[in-house]
């Protein structure tokens, strides 16, 4: 009969305040889950009055000033407060020292202060809302974002403090991994999820600081009036827009790479199988992380950048995409002669493949620069990055949190209602999302309060499709929620998997494990090593 | 949707669109096959290899040189022919044929201006003759906004301070959507256009027309083309309901309050100030966005609007 072991690093100290200054990285690691959880949700909601706003043309439910806040609003939430730190803060801050044997991340006192800055650009972007709202979209373009009477200093604040946030987590993420490994532990035999934080990690320690310096430079804009951006005072609007993306197209990364860790871990414990292609894998990370440098220009074919920057940032961009395509065949060919289960992380798995795979392909319409100049803009560019955020990182995130929900609380969640929500959400995400490639090529705009009547049933149809995707996620927090605190003793190893994390007790103790960690085999080595799942009990 | 075109695409009308939507379906075509051979092997190997009795060793088989040299090369070799074919036909968008026509297109917060070389003004309108390459020359007066014409396949943003290019031949007669593809603020969807292509003939008796447009008319009577035509319906009302602007509703004769506290009765005079300076006195209650029409609307076309404006007040003369 499974317990729950103790003490763990839930109950090994009381109070509040033991876990607002914890130092412990599991401990930092919850409160970051629980940060981006009441941002997931707020996105959401806000996901949801957009698309309830488009179900009809001209006005439903809000006024067009409103409707630009709303979705401002959705996409700086969802990109700066969940996405980006969602996995690698939240899950990786729990997992990441004990997936190599360490006993907490190199430097635990610079955890607790990026989740405490992590909190204080939240609330600033956050106050925003309250501050007269942002109405220029989470790209904060120049001129307009100069001009607008609206509360753009509070928010690109907001946002330059939590780039804070994620530099201290990528810092300490790198000195970790080359430290602290177990001993035998080297750097071909370490889980492939370490490998995507590890390459996440020195993108998100060379990229933030640019975006830092551009958010100020906007800020000094508007409030001393020197002119950097502004063409009125002598300024380049599209300057800001290189300086932007040369930090938001490696965030993409940020946002995807610590996903394809996650994938790996589970469709080799799903298919009990070896991974495919290790090294590929690992190195692929590394090969995104370098050139996702440079590709920024993508995002500027028809902003009157010269012809032969555009035919540059045309050709590396497909270059990139060739690492991703690696990884899915290697993936895909992991499942050949598997023992395959199919409980509720490898559904997100198996989503994620689906998802992941169209978001990638329909990347290349737009990398392509004839029908880039048609699409960009448009809703099929609104529909590309939400197959690879949502269809890509989300449905990663999802499995993770699944895949270790039974370790971070040592019980398990209901898998009836679990595949159910799963299955919601593949349908209600494809219904809200697939819509939109037909809509976008079809010229729909991005960003358009009003529309023409011909694109209106597309717009319902995609509508009704949120709805289905937000009942999903509305499910999967229930029952999640319920199963931390009263779900069935799940035992050390629920699926017998095979890296450091699942031979300490579920919940770990505050030092990770009860016996000093020993390597006994590699992660993946489904061919050599039988561990028995610890759970259903027989 | 738009039943002319494809599933995909709208129908196309320039002599560019062909090309663009042949580069669309080679990357349509291309990725589905790739995408139908990803998703048959999830379905087969799912099946084939779904765990049927208790977990047991596997296979420890990772690595195969050959397989992992194909699904390396072949991709590069296809997105290599994507890269080429949508480059190649961008190359064709970006040079301006010699014997364009040339008219000036100036986007503002929120509505499109055409200038042509004679001398024609429209607002939103841009009419052009088939089959004869037109050259915009784009520039913006406040934001960044974006001409995008969905049945010519172009789109080209529009910039304060600099002046950027595009073109298009349009081969088939017609009303075609201009949109505005960058965000701009409130009425950004309402940033939409027409463009119209006629024949040649048409063309010529429309900028004959348009130079001596509003005879025959009442003043009145053109003035109430005006509002609708130069865009002043996006921001004032005629029934009384406020939008971004006052309506025009009862507003000759009236008292006006400013911003800063003064007052004014409304005539001719200060009627004209707002149309060609409206910076100078600003409504209170509103917003100092009423981009300026100096140069959009001649004497003429501002005496029709006083006109206009004085039959939708109580209080005329
Ligand atoms: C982008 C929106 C916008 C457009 C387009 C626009 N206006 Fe305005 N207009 C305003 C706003 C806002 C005000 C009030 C602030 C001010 O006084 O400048 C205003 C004020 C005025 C006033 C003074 C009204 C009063 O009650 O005192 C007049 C007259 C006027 N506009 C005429 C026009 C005409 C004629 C056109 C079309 C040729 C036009 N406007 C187009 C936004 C607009
Ligand atoms: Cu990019
Ligand atoms: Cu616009």
């Amino acid at each position: 009969m499974n317990t729950i072991e103790s003490p763990n690093y839930m109950n090994a100290k009381k109070g509040i305040l033991s876990w607002l200054f914890t130092l412990d990285h599991k401990r930092i690691g919850i409160l970051y889950l629980i940060g981006i959880m009441a941002a997931f949700a707020l996105g959401g909601i806000l996901a949801m009055l957009i698309r309830m706003e488009l179900i009809h043309p001209g006005q439903d439910i809000m006024d067009a000033d409103t409707y630009n806040q709303v979705f401002t609003l959705h996409g700086a939430v969802m990109i700066f407060l969940f996405i980006i730190p969602s996995i690698p803060a939240a899950l990786g801050n729990f997992f990441l020292p004990i997936m190599i044997g360490a006993r907490d991340v190199a430097f635990p006192k610079l955890n607790l202060a990026s989740w405490w800055i992590f909190i204080g650009g939240s609330l600033f972007a956050v106050f925003s809302m309250y501050a007269g709202a942002v109405d220029t979209g989470w790209t904060f373009y120049t001129p307009y974002s100069t001009k607008t009477g609206t509360a753009v200093i509070s928010m690109t604040l907001g946002v330059f403090i939590l780039g804070f946030s994620s530099i201290f987590t990528g810092l300490n993420f790198i000195v970790t991994i080359h430290k602290l490994r177990a001993p035998g532990l080297t750097w071909y035999k370490l889980p492939l999820f370490v490998w995507g934080l590890y390459a996440t990690a020195i993108i998100q320690v060379l990229a933030t600081p640019v975006l830092g310096m551009t958010l100020i430079l906007l800020i000094l804009e508007r409030v001393f009036q020197i002119g950097i951006f502004d063409p009125a005072m002598g300024g380049d609007p599209v300057l800001f827009q290189h300086f932007f993306w040369f930090y938001s197209h490696p965030a993409v990364y940020i946002m995807i790479l610590p996903g394809m860790g996650i994938i790996s871990e589970l469709i080799s414990v799903f298919a009990h199988k070896k991974i495919f292609g290790y090294k590929a894998i690992a190195y692929s990370s590394l090969a995104i992380a370098f050139i996702s440098f440079l590709v920024w220009g993508h995002h500027m074919f028809v902003s009157g950048q010269s012809e032969i920057a555009a035919m540059i940032f045309s050709f590396l961009t497909f270059l990139v995409g060739i690492p991703s395509g690696i990884k899915v065949f290697n993936w895909l060919t992991t499942l050949y002669k598997g023992s395959i289960t199919f409980e509720t992380p490898m559904l997100y798995a198996l989503s994620f493949l689906f998802l992941f795979t169209i978001g990638g392909l329909t990347g290349i319409f737009l990398g392509a620069l004839a029908t880039d100049v048609h699409l960009h803009d448009t809703y099929f560019v609104v529909a590309h990055f939400h197959y690879v955020m949502v269809g890509g990182t989300v449905m990663a995130f999802m499995g993770g949190l699944h895949y270790w929900w039974p370790k971070m609380f040592g019980r398990m969640y209901n898998e009836k209602w679990a595949k159910f929500a799963a299955l919601l959400i593949f349908v209600g995400f494809n219904i809200t999302f697939f819509t939109q490639f037909i809509l976008g090529s079809q010229g729909m705009p991005r960003r358009y309060y009003n529309y023409l009547d011909q694109y209106q049933p597309l717009h319902a149809f995609s509508s009704y499709g949120s709805w289905i995707l937000g009942l999903g996620f509305l499910i999967a927090f229930i029952y999640l929620f319920y199963a931390a605190f009263k779900g069935r003793p799940a035992g050390r190893n629920p699926w017998g998997a095979l890296t450091f994390e699942w031979e300490t007790p579920s919940p770990p103790p505050t030092e990770n494990f009860d016996k000093d960690p020993v390597l006994r085999h590699e992660p993946y080595d489904y061919d050599k090593v039988l561990v028995e799942r610890t759970y259903p009990e027989k | 949707m738009d039943t002319t075109g494809t599933l995909f695409m709208p129908s196309g009308a320039s002599t560019i669109s062909g090309e663009v939507d042949a580069v669309f379906n080679f990357i349509l075509i291309a990725g589905s096959i790739i995408f139908a051979i990803v998703v048959g092997l999830i379905i087969f190997f799912s099946v084939r290899y779904r765990r049927r009795d208790k977990p047991g060793l596997t296979s420890g088989i990772s690595h195969n040189l050959k397989l992992e040299l194909t699904w390396t090369i072949i991709p590069v070799i296809l997105v290599f022919f994507a890269f080429y074919f949508g480059f190649k036909t961008y190359l064709k968008m970006s040079i301006v044929p010699g014997n364009a026509i040339e008219i000036k297109a100036t986007g503002q917060k929120w509505f499109w201006s055409f200038d042509y070389p004679e001398g024609v003004t429209t607002v939103n309108e841009l009419v052009v003759p088939v089959d004869q390459p037109v050259k915009v020359l784009l520039s913006s007066q406040d934001v960044i906004h974006s001409f995008f014409v969905p049945n010519f396949r172009i789109k080209m943003d529009v910039l304060p301070n600099r002046y950027t290019v595009t073109w298009f031949e349009a081969h088939q007669k017609g009303e075609y959507n201009l949109f505005c593809a960058e965000y701009c603020g409130t009425e950004h969807s309402e940033m939409v256009g027409k463009v119209r292509v006629v024949s040649e003939s048409e063309y010529q008796n429309w900028l004959e027309e348009s130079s001596t447009a509003g005879e025959g008319m009442t003043p009145a009577e053109y003035g109430a083309k005006l509002y609708i035509s130069k865009s002043c319906n996006t921001c004032h009302s005629i029934d009384g309901t406020a939008g971004n602007g006052p309506s025009f509703k009862n507003i000759f004769g009236k008292t006006e309050k400013f911003a800063d506290g003064s007052q004014a009765v409304v005539d001719e005079n200060y009627l004209r100030e707002s149309i060609l300076e409206p910076a100078n006195k600003i409504v209170a209650g509103y917003q100092n966005i009423m981009p300026t029409y100096q140069g959009l609307v001649k004497d003429r076309e501002i005496d029709a609007l006083i006109a206009y404006m004085k039959t939708l007040s109580n209080e005329q003369q």
